[in-house]
């Protein structure tokens, strides 16, 4: 007999290796479906042999004679902006001969990478270190399910291939951090931050101060979005606005405050028109203002902000910051966060006062009395739920306190025994569910305990059905 | 003296999800019939943060990460605290995102 688990995980086997030979098929296509496009647009522009090699856009190869370096094709792919009488020919030279580094292929990255490969910018450079998973698919449009479980970097880099095959893209598939910025934000003449956390922005702001790069930047965060262009024409870098990182818990991250998919979006396209305009030298770069965007009042704002701070620690007039000091500079100790936007694990309490969700599960199979206190706030608590719990979300556990000790007495009265039931305290991850029990152990309930992992733990080591968000 | 405050970038979750507020700030509590940023910020402290106020101050100024816009333009340009404001003026804080 052959046991469900060996059964699945070989069906698991084969749906991995079916999708790796559809990503390689796919990519064989797209190849072949470049050069057969060469092929007829030589034929049908009768140019001579000379044609455009598909890798290498910044060659002028295909120059007709015009003084404009494009070639036939080029031309046809990038007729509607030829004609557009502000950007035409001289604009589209500009970007095939420009190199943009995108620092993060998620949400903002997304739309920025497809619009960038599709207008024709010379070089495009990702960086991003993670890999693409089923809850980025609602805001990372750049992804598909076929890449799920693989780099956002090669996955990235396929699409914007397969939607423009003359844009030479170099994958970076690793973190930025001091050690490895400069070398590559050094190659490129944009750089669009697309990152996701507050250390990140500072490295990526005081790198390009150093090596006097322009930063198209841009955030969003549940529904609302910001952008701005930093170190450009003179203007100010993103600490000449802030100089002091703020409280790390000030700092709202997608995994825990939510985003509606549509807003990283706009911001993403926003943030590729910026790049654009300063690549072409066509318009006023977003530069010395911020674009402020709410979604749901449907209001962009456009506000000036200071320009360049002469007491800027890393682009004032005394600042001495060099490459050597980027390069030391400890980025997490100064915003107290993470580069990478793991989540936290904190670990407030002693062991005895914790309990991993097995050891949970175990007890409760036993018949054990207990109150199941979930602190999640009310709207996660809809999403999914253990059994038998109740929802009292952390900023309202104060005000609940009597409600606990009712229920508490209660389930006492019912174990007849007139021994206490006990009290374990959940959350999402065991962050919060340890402050709630640190507050309870203060406030008299100590027998209190909180479950390591939180529901994701329950559904990592207990219930694999069990749904995470 | 009738002022519309707006607030964003989650400092709103401070005052009960309430993003725009019109409000009435007796200028005479600033000893005079000019209101500045500073005691503006004070009112603010008082009257409209309902919880964790210092995700929106520290010391007499807001905390770091907020920008202060007073009539769309940031208040760095129109002298920081000492800002004065006048009848209908819009003040907007908003604190910076970094999501993506
Ligand atoms: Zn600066």
């Amino acid at each position: 007999m052959v046991s469900n688990g060996s059964e699945s995980s070989r069906i698991l086997n084969e749906i991995e290796n079916l999708k790796s030979s559809k990503i390689e098929i796919e990519r064989q296509i797209s190849v072949l479906e470049a050069q057969l496009r060469d092929i007829n647009g030589n034929k049908d522009h009768e140019t001579n042999s000379n044609s455009t090699s598909p890798c290498s856009p910044l060659s002028n190869n295909g120059d007709l004679g015009f003084g404009h370096g494009l070639s036939p094709d080029m031309i046809y792919r990038y007729s509607r902006h030829l004609l557009l009488p502000s950007f035409g020919v001289q604009g589209q030279s500009s970007l095939l001969k420009t190199s943009i580094l995108v620092v993060g292929a998620g949400g903002l990255g997304s739309p920025a990478l497809l619009y960038l490969a599709a207008c024709g910018v010379g070089r495009i450079g990702i960086v991003d270190h993670d890999i693409v998973e089923l809850n980025n698919l609602h805001r990372q449009i750049i992804h598909s399910e076929a890449y799920i479980g693989q780099s956002k970097v090669e996955s990235a880099a396929a699409a914007c291939h397969s939607i423009n095959s003359t844009v030479q893209i170099v994958e970076y598939k690793e973190a930025l951090r001091t050690s490895n910025a400069l070398e590559i934000l050094g190659k490129y003449d944009i750089v669009v931050d697309a990152t996701d956390n507050a250390p990140s922005r500072y490295l990526i702001n005081d790198c390009c101060v150093v090596l006097g790069k322009p930063l198209v930047s841009g955030a969003a965060v549940g529904l609302e979005g910001q952008l701005t262009v930093y170190n450009y024409n003179g203007g100010p870098c993103y600490r000449c606005l802030f100089p002091t990182p703020p409280p790390t818990t000030a700092c709202q991250r997608c995994s825990d405050s939510g985003v509606l998919g549509v807003v990283p979006g706009i911001i993403g396209c926003l943030q590729a028109l910026e790049a654009i305009k300063v690549a072409s030298g066509v318009g006023e770069p977003l530069s010395g203002r911020m674009l402020l965007f709410d979604a749901l009042s449907a209001r962009i704002r456009i506000v000036k902000i200071r320009g360049r701070s002469s007491q800027c620690e890393v682009c004032g007039e005394s600042a001495a910051f060099t490459q050597q000091q980027f390069r030391e500079f400890d980025y997490e100790k100064f915003t107290q966060s993470a580069l990478s936007a793991s989540p936290l694990k904190l670990k407030l309490l002693p062991a005895e006062a914790r309990i991993s969700s097995k050891e949970y599960n175990e007890r409760i199979a036993k018949g054990e009395a207990h109150i199941l206190v979930d602190v999640r706030p009310a709207h996660h608590y809809k999403i999914v739920s253990l059994p038998n719990s109740m929802n009292i979300p952390l900023a309202n556990l104060e005000a609940r306190l009597s409600e606990l000790s009712t229920v508490l007495k209660k389930g006492e009265e019912q174990t007849g025994s007139g021994s206490a039931a006990s009290l374990y305290v959940v959350c999402r991850r065991g962050n919060d569910s340890q402050r709630a029990v640190q507050y309870l152990h203060k406030m008299g309930f100590t027998s209190a305990k909180d479950i390591i992992g939180g529901i994701e733990s329950w559904a990592h080591d207990v219930d694999s059905t069990f749904p995470t968000y | 003296m009738q002022l519309t405050l707006e607030f964003g970038g989650g400092l709103e979750l401070l005052c009960e999800s309430v993003k725009i507020h019109n409000v009435n700030v007796d200028p005479a509590e600033d000893g005079g019939d000019k209101l500045t940023m500073k005691s503006l910020l004070a009112w603010v402290r008082t009257n409209l943060i309902k919880e964790r106020p210092e995700m929106f101050m520290k010391g007499d100024s807001v905390r770091p990460g907020v920008l202060v816009l007073v009539n769309d333009c940031d208040w760095e340009l129109s002298g920081q605290l000492d800002t004065t404001l006048e009848e209908k003026d819009v003040v907007v804080f908003i604190s910076t995102l970094h999501g993506g």
